[in-house]
């Protein structure tokens, strides 16, 4: 063998396989599983979702343990403190404050998901769109988010929720109408940087379609933005429930949610019945904060995943 | 008397997230006033490192390890605080950087830039610091400096820019100037400028000068002594005469021998270095280069080399236990003799035909400050980069296009492979035209055309595995089964030389080259006609670059591809390409086979970029000194009229800024468009070479 292989190509099949950059992990491993183990080494992330999931397990699971009567009132019971009966006591309406805590976390997960999956679907494809084809259709796309976005949110909600009269799914609908307008924003400038880079452009060459270059390169290469605005849409969903129950307009009764407890607890706080206030606003703030933390948590584990090692 | 710099044992080490990267490792070497030393290898190899650990300026992390010894005038700076450091830094030594687009303040004017190292140095007012920037300006060949001390780096060229940073570099006259890479972003022409600049301020200034480059031709043209580096060491030492003639590291000569020249043969394979450089986390006990070295033996793999051999100017130190002698001798690779490519079609059809192409670029307003600007149709200033190019290709045939960044090479190819739509002219591949074609018949044809793009790092969508990223392809085009698509992916990975595996990886997985084969893979896996391949090397290492020529050649034969190579790189181009076009603002000035354009140029403007490309050979790289081409590639939003060469050109005349030179034949396959051109033409267009003339339209 001479000192240059002159055969050039033959040699060039490294033997250990490929060869890796100076940052490539030891062992062969896709960028996904990557961000996931960055994700997991994040002790934040893993506080976050521990968190979460303990919330969640707590709303849906604990109400088969822990039975209790949310739909009769007994003014009987009412403004009991903690005792056996009633680990956290019972509220103006005779509700056992623990049960309801499980019940009321029940609408607030739920809205807090669903409005997260319509916004980060429609928003992403919507954002995506606008990024990909660009030019006037861009702009016009642009222009009606700019108009939307020019409605004050609190006004607005106020308005719908006093002319109709809210349901679960209802508030869900608006305020995804509100939200998926910031996704959309992120999602196309993450699409216009992405749409100039070379395997776009290849993707064309073979003759994709538009469609297929979106949905194949450009979301799945999104997907951090997403993920992140995802998870906090979920937070800052929960919260606007929480306010609009608190000013009263939230779900009427029987339904129960984190925010009216705190509202119809409010009022009886000078009474010294610290026990219809502080739980709720305990496990509103641990679930806002838990969810903020997992998507700091996902935004910092794409950013560290450098994409060329 | 101590020389003016000593740099003895320099240890630095980086802590990064993976481990301690031993980035410098026991390097020395000596520098005397009125010297220039090329630090010279590949990326990674710690060149960088060790003018920035000389600076003091380590990146976080980094630190220079005791016992090393860094000397300026018999002056210790290792260890030195902060303080007394600052004072040193941009006074007594400065450095210039590679990139004069980030390595200026957007913000600020350069006069400002430049006056502020004086302010900070000499305690001087700010009128004398003024006074001084502009005097500096000045010497670094900046045109009316005075005027131009409000400028914001925005308003100037890249070669300006680099001349404005320069300056800032001299503006307290340094005794030693490190130039990192100083040219690497820079069009060859203004390379050579720049270089020659910095040559002539070393004499005139008595400065010793340390010039980090990957490029072996500038290191042949401009310094005095080498040092090759090779994964954080020095592997040889020698003067520059010496080291090109007489080298006796295996690295040395291996990459000397990859780097394509302008008289290469192209019937010879280049030849490669196998492998990658070792980890700096954890090098390996013996030779660094032991396992890409085809002399290594056991001894090599177990005992490290030390650098050995007299020092001193005439010195010649080498670490190798089996040092070659000399230069790889030519005929040492293997000749592959390429298909006799069908010289430019004139009897047969051509493949592809692209007659009097033109694309102009709307400006938008207010970025371009104090461009006056000709006005485009609609009345919006236009950028125009095509301005009636044709040229036709035969089957098989290879097409090089060459010219200065913004001259339009690359949406040339662009619009040949239908990635953009010409605003007037036409692109005809096999006899059906591109712009004609909609919807499904163009998504057909889109498998005769291909793209080999250039960064090898945004080409492949980082979310994919290899085997996706290749079956894409079929999948889109609907060719084949499932399982006859896996079975091509195998098949493309073995045409390319990457193991099968590979499919299964993510494109971070691979180093460039080993992408950029598998963006080769990717294009040829609808067996296209014709790939255009934008600069398809420039991002890769020197000992990459050859592994990846070679394959392009030896894919040209086995499918019969066509190439349109797109290169700032003549040699790359020479190397590959049967015919050449050279571009000049949006028109292709000359046309001719290879050897009719590097022999027998007959436009002005191809001699002096021939003249600028670097060659590695001292001799020759020397006797050439301050000719080629001058000033700077013109806005293309208001190009000159008639020959648009003309500002730049030495033989111009007043006819050539009235008349626009017709393309005239010099011989069969070979016409320019010049008025007053270096070789005499063929008294009329001959009708062949007309019907064949690859021309700008008047």
């Amino acid at each position: 063998m001479s000192t240059l292989d002159p055969v050039g190509d033959a040699a060039l099949v490294p033997a250990a396989g490929p060869v890796r950059g100076p940052d490539a992990p030891a062992a062969p491993r896709g960028s996904g599983r990557l961000t996931v183990e960055a994700f997991l080494r994040n002790r934040r992330a893993l506080v976050g979702l521990g968190l979460v999931v303990v919330v969640a397990l707590f709303c849906f699971l604990g109400p088969l343990l822990y039975r209790t009567d949310q739909i009769t009132v007994r003014l009987d019971l009412a403004d009991l403190s903690p005792s056996g009966e009633n680990p956290l006591g019972t509220d103006a309406s005779g509700y056992d404050v623990l049960g309801r805590l499980m019940t009321g976390g029940q609408s607030s997960l739920e809205l807090g998901f669903a409005v997260a999956l319509t916004t980060t679907v429609f928003g992403t494809l919507y954002g995506a769109a606008a990024g990909f084809v660009g030019g006037v259709v861009d702009a016009v796309m642009m222009r009606v988010i700019d108009t939307f976005l020019a409605v004050p949110s609190i006004v607005l909600l106020l308005m719908m929720v006093s002319m109709f009269t809210p349901t679960l799914w209802g508030i869900v609908l608006l305020l995804s109408a509100l939200s998926w307008l910031s996704s959309a924003r992120l999602v196309r400038g993450e699409v216009l940087t992405l749409r100039t880079r070379e395997f776009v452009q290849a993707a064309r060459m073979m003759g994709g379609t538009g469609r297929r270059i979106v949905l194949r390169h450009l979301v799945p290469n999104a997907a951090g933005v997403i993920i992140v605005s995802g998870t906090f849409t979920i937070a800052d969903s929960i919260l606007t429930l929480s306010a609009l129950s608190f000013l009263g307009l939230g779900l009427p009764p029987p339904h129960a949610d984190w925010g009216s407890m705190l509202s119809a607890g409010l009022n009886s706080l000078y009474d010294g019945y610290w026990w219809q206030v502080y739980p709720a606003a305990a496990i509103l703030i641990v679930t806002v904060v838990a969810f903020n933390l997992i998507g700091d948590a996902v935004h910092d584990a794409l950013d560290s995943r450098s994409p060329n090692p | 008397m101590p020389p003016l710099l000593e740099v003895r044992n320099l240890s630095t080490h980086i802590r990064t997230r993976r481990g301690v990267v031993r980035a410098v490792d026991d390097v020395s070497f000596t520098l005397e006033a009125g010297e220039t030393l090329g630090l010279v290898g590949e990326s990674g190899c710690g060149k960088s490192m060790t003018g920035l650990s000389v600076m003091g300026l380590l990146p976080p992390g980094g630190s220079v390890l005791a016992g090393s010894s860094v000397k300026l005038d018999g002056r210790e700076l290792v260890g030195l605080p902060e303080r007394e450091l600052r004072r040193i830094r941009g006074n007594d030594i400065a450095m210039v950087f590679q990139d004069p687009m980030t390595s200026l303040d957007p913000t600020k004017t350069i006069g400002h830039q430049v006056a502020e190292s004086v302010l900070l140095h000499r305690g001087c007012t700010r009128a004398e610091a003024a006074d001084r920037a502009t005097e500096v300006l000045g010497l670094v060949g900046l045109p009316h400096p005075r005027e131009r001390l409000d400028d914001y780096p925005h308003q100037l060229s890249g070669g300006l820019r680099q001349r404005v940073l320069i300056a800032m570099a001299l503006a307290n006259e340094p005794r030693v100037l490190i130039a990192d890479e100083p040219t690497t972003a820079l069009d060859v022409t203004i390379q050579a400028q720049i270089l020659a600049l910095l040559a002539d301020l070393r004499s005139r200034l008595d400065m010793a000068v340390v010039l980090i480059t990957h490029d072996m031709g500038v290191t042949a043209g401009h310094t005095d002594r080498v040092n090759v580096m090779y994964a954080g060491r020095i592997a040889e030492s020698t003067g520059t005469d010496r080291l090109f003639r007489g080298m006796r590291h295996p690295y040395t000569q291996s990459l000397l021998a990859s780097v394509p020249r302008l008289d290469q043969d192209p019937e010879r394979q280049l030849p490669t270095i196998p492998g990658m450089p070792p980890d700096l986390t954890a090098p390996p006990a013996g030779c660094r280069f032991a396992d890409r070295c085809a002399y290594a033996t056991d001894r090599c793999r177990e005992e490290e080399p030390e650098l050995t051999g007299p020092e001193g100017p005439q010195g010649h130190r080498f670490a190798c236990w089996h040092p070659t002698d000399g230069p790889l001798p030519a005929d040492a690779t293997v000749v592959t003799p390429r298909p006799a490519a069908a010289p430019p079609a004139v009897a047969e059809r051509p493949l592809l035909e692209a007659r009097d192409l033109v694309r102009e670029f709307p400006v938008r307003g207010g970025g371009l400050v104090g461009l006056g600007g000709r006005t485009g149709r609609g009345g919006r200033r236009v950028v125009h980069a095509l301005s009636g190019v044709s040229l036709s290709l035969a089957p098989g045939e290879t097409f090089g296009l060459v010219g200065e960044s913004g001259c339009g090479k690359t949406t040339l190819g662009r619009v040949l492979v239908g990635l953009d739509r010409p605003d007037s002219g036409s692109v005809t591949l096999d006899g059906a035209e591109l712009g004609r074609l909609r919807g499904r018949d163009l998504r057909r044809h889109r498998r005769d055309l291909q793209m080999m793009f250039q960064d090898p790092f945004s080409s492949l969508d980082p979310r994919m595995r290899v085997g996706s990223i290749l079956r894409e392809p079929l999948q889109i085009q609907g060719i084949g089964t499932a399982t006859e698509q896996k079975a091509r992916v195998a098949e493309l990975l073995a045409e390319v030389g990457l193991p099968a595996r590979s499919a299964e990886l993510f494109p971070h997985e691979f180093s460039g080259g080993q992408r950029q084969r598998i963006g080769l893979a990717r294009a040829l896996a609808l067996t296209p006609k014709l790939i255009v391949a934008d600069e398809p090397v420039s991002a890769l290492d020197v000992s990459v670059r050859a592994q990846v020529l070679n394959l392009m050649n030896r894919l040209q034969a086995a499918h019969d591809l066509s190439y349109v190579v797109i290169s700032h790189d003549l040699a790359v181009v020479r190397y590959l390409a049967d015919r050449i076009g050279v571009m000049y603002l949006g028109r292709m000035v000359e046309v001719g086979t290879a050897d009719d354009i590097h022999l027998r140029a007959a436009h002005p403007y191809t001699a002096g970029l021939l003249e600028a490309v670097p060659v590695p050979d001292p001799e020759l790289e020397r006797a050439k000194r301050g000719s080629g081409i001058t000033g700077e590639l013109p806005s293309p939003v208001d190009p000159p009229s008639g020959c648009r060469f003309r500002t730049r050109c030495p033989l111009a005349q007043e006819r050539c800024a009235e008349e626009t030179p017709a393309l005239r034949a010099f011989g069969p396959h070979h016409t320019a468009a010049c008025h007053f051109p270096l070789q005499t033409p063929l008294t009329e267009p001959a009708p062949a070479a007309a019907a064949a003339a690859d021309g700008t339209g008047a």
